[in-house]
Parts: structure tokens; C-alpha cells; sequence
């Protein structure tokens, strides 16, 4: 974020976009957080090849397809456990995870915990639109507890996940929220994310304009926080205890140390890796 | 928000953003049009970035290059997002021609906006010039807008509503 002067930037965003096109609906929110991490990688001047987008399952999770960065497209919910393996094997690797709401706070829930807790230098993306769009319309973790649905008449009366306030309590060193509507805001918001040590998570309200099409008023609803972030969790907490879901920037910035691994793995090339598993 | 943009260099760094992006979303238009079969459209709209694409040229023509870049929120705009692209969240896979163009009447429209708010509080006479004359194309476009876009038919108001709805699974 400290460039004294600007600068002709060696990348633009288009570099790191793949010629596979997005099938998203749209208007999906979805696009706008595409942009915006595209624009935040170019910001950043880092070369596509030294980044590794890691997903699990979901509309969301699509994005390493999208992108001419490395990615792995892996399993329901379990994209932190390969990012944070990636992370420490790699760690001169630049590691971001895109997930959704169902992604990484129901399938992927405990995972999230860990994954925070665990301070490994990466940022977790999560795009939340409040509902399962690729599977057609199911209530997930952050849905209202009154959202009416066929599958949930009437609601399904859970409070919902409290994403930030868990990721808190977990342990990540960074937390911050954006809409999608926004994209340079949440470029910024990811600069900062990829900038900042340690585990960092960054919720995009995300609307998914053809099963929640009511979202597509969220822009009237997201506000900017009124209030600078805070390295207090004690101050953190309290306002994303009491927050409405809708304030946008950074909450919390921490300073708790990363994990990096602690193995040497000089010792460890590939050919003693397959001698030792007899391949 | 008033824009005071107080050099020539920042100027055409704010204008080459401004069609860049709107070359880039008409981009992405396109491909969602034909991802859901609406060739029409994407013709219309990858038509649209190959126009805005001459405005890019022009810009860097203007400034013996590429322009410099600033940080993406550093631009100033007066919205979210720069006014010559269709917003993120306004694509919709029912949309027909009528609605399309009016999206792009709109940009263009914001546009014009835009360059004429930095003419008007420009101190920079260059700086006024180079808005009005870009304020003044803006408007052509949007007046050969209006015209293309009186061949087509009003829609419904309800556009929108699909007889074969995606259905939530029960």
C-alpha cells in the first residue's frame, strides 16, 4: 500500500485472466470479486506464476479455471487443508483460497477454525451470497433464519454463521469484509489481506442474482465502517459481535506469528521421496 | 463529488482507465452472452468494446503511450465503479436488446458526466480542452444511442420473468 509514486504497473489484470469464460449467471457478484482479485495481483506486480489459487466446490470455486495463475480446483470444503499444505511446502508461493458460504463454513467448517487458527500466510477469499446457487437454491450457513425457500418454508430458524466473529475467536490475523458491487474497494481490501502475515480472511458479500435476486439491493445496504481497524480482539470482537453484517473494511489486524513449517525439506527431494515409498 | 484533476498526466491516466474498463466489461458482457446463447448481444456488446477500444488508442496516442497507472482506488471516481462500465450485478440472462443498449446509453451518458465535471473545475486549460472534447464525443455516442435504440420495442415491465424459471430443488 506504500508506493510512493504511481507506477506503470508491469502487470495489468488481463494477464491473469485464463481465455476460459466464466459461466456464471449474469450479474453474479462473482465477477466483480474476479476483477478485484485480478486487479489486486496486478497491483501487487506479482507474476502469475509465482500465485497459487487454491478452491474447493461451488459457484465460487470456479475461479482457478478463470485464471492464468496456478490453481487447484479441490475438495468440498478441504481447500484450506491444500492451500496450507501448498503454503508450507511452497512458501515463496503467494497462496489465496476462493471459497463460498456452504464451502468453507458448512462443508469446510472446521477446516475454516483450524485453518485460522493454524496462522499459516495465506488469505482465504470467501464469497458469500447467503445461499447453495450451483446445487439451486438451498438455505447455507449464512442464510437468514427466516429466508423463505421451498426447500425451507418459512425459514429454517438458524442464526447464522457469524464468519468473521468465528474466524476472530480462531485466530486469523486478518479480517475484513467487502461487496462485490465495490471492486476497487475489495482490491484494496485483498492488497492488504495478501499484504498482511499470517492467515487472513476476507468475506465479499457476493449476491447471487438468480436464487437470492433480492440481494441485487445490497448495494443500498453495505456501508463503509466508521472506524478504523483495530490490533485489539477484545475491541474487534465487539463490533463485529454487534455489527449488522452489511459494514464494510478491515476489522481486525493482528500480530501473531506465522506458522511456517519447521521440517527441513532440502533433504527430501523428489527422488528420496520415491525411494523411501519404494515407487 | 466535484473531480479535480489538476494535470494533463492525470487526466489521461483517469480517461484511458475509464474506456479501458469499459472495453474490458463489454468484454466480459459478451462472453456471458454467449455462454447463455444470446448471440445477438454478444455481437452488440463486443461491437461496443471495439469501439471503446479506439477511445483507449486515442487516449494513448494522446499521451505518447500508455498512461500511467494509479492504484485502483485512487481513481476518482464517482461511484463505485468507473462511469463508462455497466456495473457489476446489472447483466441479466433475460435481458433482450432494448436493455442492453439502454445499459450502454447509461455509460455513456455517465461518461459525458464525468468529463464535464473535470472541465468545469479544471484549472488546467489543457486539461478543460481535452475534457470537453471527450465530454463532447461522449455525447455523440449517446445521441447515436438514443437513435439505435428507438428500432427496438419497449419491453414488458416484467422483462425479466422466465415462463421456465431456474427452480430451487426441493
Amino acid at each position: 500500500m506504500n508506493k510512493a509514486e504511481p507506477l506503470v504497473s508491469r502487470y495489468s489484470h488481463e494477464d491473469y485472466k485464463s481465455t476460459v469464460k466464466p459461466i456464471w449467471c449474469p450479474g453474479c457478484g462473482h465477477f466483480g470479486v474476479e476483477t478485484s482479485l485480478f486487479r489486486a495481483l496486478a497491483y501487487l506486480e506479482l507474476p502469475p506464476e509465482q500465485v497459487a489459487i487454491i478452491s474447493g466446490i461451488g459457484c465460487s470455486s470456479r475461479i482457478p479455471a478463470y485464471t492464468q495463475c496456478y490453481g487447484f480446483h479441490g475438495v468440498h470444503g478441504r481447500a484450506p487443508a491444500v492451500a496450507t499444505g501448498l503454503k508450507l511446502a511452497r512458501p515463496e508461493l503467494t497462496v489465496i483460497v476462493t471459497s463460498g458460504d456452504g464451502d468453507a463454513f458448512s462443508i469446510g467448517g472446521n477446516h475454516f477454525i483450524h485453518a485460522c487458527r493454524r496462522n499459516v500466510d495465506m488469505t482465504l477469499l470467501v464469497m458469500d451470497n447467503e445461499v447453495y446457487g450451483m446445487t439451486k437454491g438451498q438455505p447455507s450457513p449464512t442464510s437468514p433464519a427466516d429466508w423463505d425457500s421451498k426447500i425451507a418454508p418459512g425459514g429454517t430458524g438458524f442464526s447464522p454463521f457469524a464468519s468473521l466473529a468465528v474466524a476472530l475467536a480462531s485466530g486469523a490475523n486478518f479480517i475484513a469484509r467487502g461487496f462485490s458491487g465495490d471492486p476497487n474497494g475489495v482490491a484494496r481490501l485483498l492488497v492488504e489481506a495478501i499484504q498482511h502475515p499470517g492467515f487472513s480472511f476476507v468475506q465479499v458479500l457476493s449476491p447471487c442474482v438468480t436464487y437470492r435476486p433480492e440481494e441485487r439491493f445490497w448495494k443500498k445496504t453495505v456501508h463503509p465502517s466508521s472506524v478504523e481497524s483495530t490490533n485489539d480482539p477484545a475491541v474487534a470482537g465487539h463490533r463485529l459481535l454487534s455489527d449488522d453484517g452489511f459494514t464494510t473494511g478491515v476489522f481486525y489486524v493482528g500480530n501473531r506469528p506465522c506458522y511456517s513449517a519447521t521440517v527441513d525439506t532440502s533433504n527430501h527431494d523428489l527422488r528420496a521421496i520415491e525411494e523411501d515409498l519404494a515407487l | 463529488m466535484n473531480q479535480t484533476i489538476s494535470t494533463l498526466d492525470a487526466f489521461l491516466a483517469h480517461a484511458h482507465e475509464l474506456e479501458r474498463e469499459a472495453v474490458e466489461r463489454y468484454e466480459d458482457l459478451a462472453g456471458q452472452m454467449e455462454v447463455h446463447n444470446k448471440p445477438e448481444l454478444a455481437e452488440l456488446f463486443r461491437k461496443m468494446a471495439a469501439i471503446e477500444q479506439q477511445h483507449v488508442d486515442k487516449v494513448e496516442g494522446l499521451a505518447g503511450g500508455e498512461p500511467r497507472t494509479l492504484a485502483p482506488w485512487d481513481y476518482q471516481w464517482q461511484d463505485p465503479e468507473s462511469p463508462e462500465s455497466i456495473p457489476v450485478g446489472q447483466g441479466h440472462y433475460r435481458m433482450n436488446p432494448y436493455q442492453a443498449l439502454s445499459l450502454v446509453l447509461a455509460c455513456e451518458e455517465r461518461a459525458e458526466a464525468f468529463f464535464a465535471n473535470v472541465a468545469e473545475n479544471a484549472d488546467d486549460p489543457a486539461v478543460r480542452e481535452s475534457a470537453l472534447q471527450f465530454a463532447a464525443e461522449e455525447r455523440e455516442h449517446a445521441e447515436l444511442l438514443k437513435v439505435w435504440l428507438a428500432r427496438y420495442p419497449e419491453p414488458k415491465a416484467e422483462w425479466w420473468q422466465d415462463l421456465d424459471d431456474p427452480v430451487s430443488q426441493e
